[in-house]
């Protein structure tokens, strides 16, 4: 996609319009507004409960230009699939219009955790729908709690880094994974490193026949506790430390859409993020916790580098 | 208005309570139906798939992988602008409740199947009220059917009232699990055609697939209108008796039987009534009857339709008695038992006080017996009042037949 390309979508009206009640820096809604630039036809949204859905929908305002419907936390999945069925059963009666695209969000809490379920139904039915996950780590709507996809060492409200504890114990799950574990036709992982890169993915994804899922890392910066202006930056160092790899898996074959020429370790990624503060503490350093978060990445990515033949 | 065609206009099978809800639900061919299995609710379901797979129906079945996202799919259905049905059961319902109360300020008119099953612990798979009772509260019409036949009738006039313009509420169509849902018995049906005629098709309001008039759903309100936007989901349950009462009028021309809120048995000039739900209204108008062949001046009042709840038909009814005794199927612990309160709530503006004796029966599928029945008009005549005990059961704290 070329420079150009972008200018114009940017002057494009966005499905997500301006005026919305995100936090400066929060890479949800640019997650969003990209993925949207992706999509040409018209397109039903629904949300997860979330930062997203609280922000976007503050009555009596709407930043949507698009038909949206949030339901709950737990089944963005199902309720997208009760929407897509319903328009294959009113075309059949002349209703409505043709060729619309469905995409659901949520945020990881809704979507590794309590949403797993209802978007694995979904994956496993096949219904013709994208879902976009907005991953920041953690739980941000209710003030930054630990999830199934914090990373590990990372101090969240209910992982709190304290005397005794250095912040999250476990490894983040890898919902990737399991969504390609469905068989579906359409995975991706990918972050805002390059803004061209979600677009690519979720014009893909909703050209995909079939259900398709896209992970995008964004940052939280009240709870990664890094300067709003460093969106792009912190997302260019997950990307390069391949702490956050970007790859697609189509119909099965996994594809490196970036491979870092030189990959930077995963200190580089840690230490400008305030909730891993505690490990670069001076004379209380935590080389053990950093060594263990490289040695996390490394064994990762060769997993990943062996599925991508 | 409905034209009679040229099929048959009726026919005659044995049938039990869930087959009737599958076949309404093929002859209405809604647009959508999500649902997940679950006993005594899961035939319903099942037969639809059979019916989905011979290409009777035009229906998009979505076999979901839980209540909640049966009840979640449905929502988004039905707010795109489809006809919408499930059905599901005790912790199925349990399962679905976070959704309820929204797919009532949605204003999406599902239709759902509710065959009544207790509520575990321990595990039970057979008939009581304890799983749509805590429902009461979640904005969505409730109507309880004696036998397979009402079952039938009641889900054509369920689509048609769920779907009306002045009520666009969803509703419960709820029936004894096994009691009426797995026992055969004669039921009349339609022909497609007459049913097709009557339940039309529906015409949505806002709906979320019209990309060309954008709407949002489900938005974040603050205290400033919330309280504005929730009195307006009650002006729809509100004219449900009007727009009940209309539509029962239409089908009853069509299917010759005609339900109200309550049904009366023999109350006009009863001394003692009692009043029941779902299908142990059966055995209780049984021994009004063999009581009034003793001279007896008994009657029993049914509830069908529990939300919105029949305050002045009940008043009117029972206002004049020297005794009532209300047979709940559910408990509320630490409270009064749901019927017996609304009963109460509404013999309260009486000029008079009616003494009125509560009971409990039925839990877990315990069986009620025409002596039992017998036994509460007893009482009655001994001018029992409060709460008068269980039924059926088995330790020191019976009432009844089978006490120790």
């Amino acid at each position: 996609m070329s420079a150009v390309n972008l200018r114009e979508l940017t002057r494009r009206d966005n499905p997500l319009c301006e005026g919305h009640r995100m936090c400066p820096g929060c890479g949800a809604p640019t997650a969003l507004r990209q993925a949207f630039m992706g999509i040409e036809s018209p397109v039903v949204v629904t949300g997860a409960t979330g930062c997203m859905e609280v922000s976007t929908t503050v009555y009596p305002y709407s930043a949507w230009r698009v038909p949206f419907m949030h339901v709950a936390f737990e089944n963005a999945g199902a309720a997208i699939s009760g929407v897509e069925a319903a328009h294959r059963a009113l075309r059949r009666r002349g209703m409505f219009r043709d060729g619309i695209k469905f995409v659901a969000f949520g945020g990881d809490g809704g979507t590794y955790d309590i949403g797993l379920q209802s978007l694995s139904g979904a994956l496993e039915r096949g219904h013709d729908i994208t879902y976009i996950c907005y991953n920041n780590q953690g739980y941000m709507n209710t003030g930054a709690q630990r999830s199934g996809a914090t990373p590990r060492s990372a101090s969240a409200t209910t992982s709190p880094a304290g005397a005794k504890l250095p912040g999250k114990l476990q490894k983040q799950k890898n919902l990737t994974e399991i969504a390609a574990a469905h068989g579906i036709p359409y995975v991706a992982q990918t972050t805002l490193h390059n803004p061209t890169d979600v677009i690519a993915k979720v014009k893909r994804a909703v050209e995909t026949p079939g259900a398709a899922f896209v992970n995008i890392l964004v940052p939280c910066p009240l709870f990664w506790k890094i300067d709003p202006a460093d969106q792009t930056r912190i997302c260019r160092l997950a990307a390069d430390s391949r702490f956050w790899p970007v790859y697609e898996v189509i119909c099965g074959e996994y594809k490196l859409s970036y491979e870092p020429k030189k990959p930077l370790p995963i200190e580089e990624f840690l230490r400008p993020q305030g909730r891993y503060a505690h490990l670069f503490r001076a004379y209380a350093e935590r080389a053990d916790l950093i060594k263990e978060a490289q040695s996390d990445v490394d064994s990762d990515w060769e997993r990943l580098k062996s599925r991508c033949g | 208005m409905i034209l009679l065609g040229r099929e048959k206009p009726y026919r005659r099978e044995m049938t039990s309570g869930n087959l009737a809800f599958a076949e309404a639900m093929r002859q209405i061919n809604p647009d959508v139906v999500a649902a997940y299995p679950i006993t005594p609710s899961t035939e319903i379901p099942m037969k639809f798939a059979e019916f989905v797979a011979d290409g009777l129906t035009d229906t998009e079945f979505i076999a979901v992988e839980s209540e909640h996202s049966a009840i979640t799919a449905c929502v988004g259905a039905s707010v795109s602008g489809a006809r919408v049905m499930t059905a599901s059961s005790a912790n199925g319902i349990a399962l679905m409740h976070e959704i309820f109360p929204i797919a009532a300020m949605f204003r999406a008119p599902i239709v759902l199947g509710l065959v009544n099953r207790t509520m575990g612990a321990p595990l039970n798979i057979h008939c009581d009220h304890s799983d749509s009772m805590p429902e009461r509260d979640s904005g969505w019409i409730q109507i309880y059917c004696e036998d397979a036949q009402e079952v039938y009738d009641t889900v054509l006039l369920a689509v048609r009232l769920a779907e009306h313009r002045d009520v666009l509420t969803p509703v419960f169509v709820c029936q004894d699990g096994f009691i009426t849902s797995h026992c055969y018995e004669p039921v009349e049906f339609l022909s497609d055609e007459i049913v097709r005629n009557f339940v039309g098709t529906r015409e949505p309001f806002w709906p979320l697939l019209d990309v060309d008039v954008p709407v949002s759903y489900g938005s974040f309100v603050m205290s400033e209108d919330y309280f504005e936007i929730k009195r307006t989901q009650l002006e729809g349950m509100s004219n449900v008796p009007r727009v009940c009462g209309e539509l029962s009028r239409e089908l009853a021309f069509v299917t010759g039987r005609e339900y109200g809120a309550v049904e009366r048995c023999m109350t006009d000039d009863a001394d003692y009534v009692v009043v029941v739900m779902s299908s142990a209204a059966g055995v209780a108008k049984d021994v009004v009857d063999s009581l009034r062949g003793r001279g007896v001046k008994a009657g029993c009042l049914r509830v069908r339709m529990f939300r919105p709840f029949p305050y002045d038909e009940v008043r009117d009814v029972l206002g004049d008695k020297l005794g009532v005794a209300v047979l709940d199927r559910s408990v509320s612990p630490g409270g009064a038992p749901p019927l017996a309160a609304e009963v109460r709530t509404a013999l309260y503006d009486c000029p008079r006080r009616v003494p009125v004796a509560s009971y409990i029966f039925g839990l877990g599928g315990r069986d009620f017996f025409p002596a039992d029945a017998e036994m509460v008009f007893e009482d009655l005549a001994e001018g029992r009042s409060g709460f008068a005990g269980y039924i059926g059961l088995r330790d020191k704290y019976a009432r009844g037949r089978r006490a120790v």
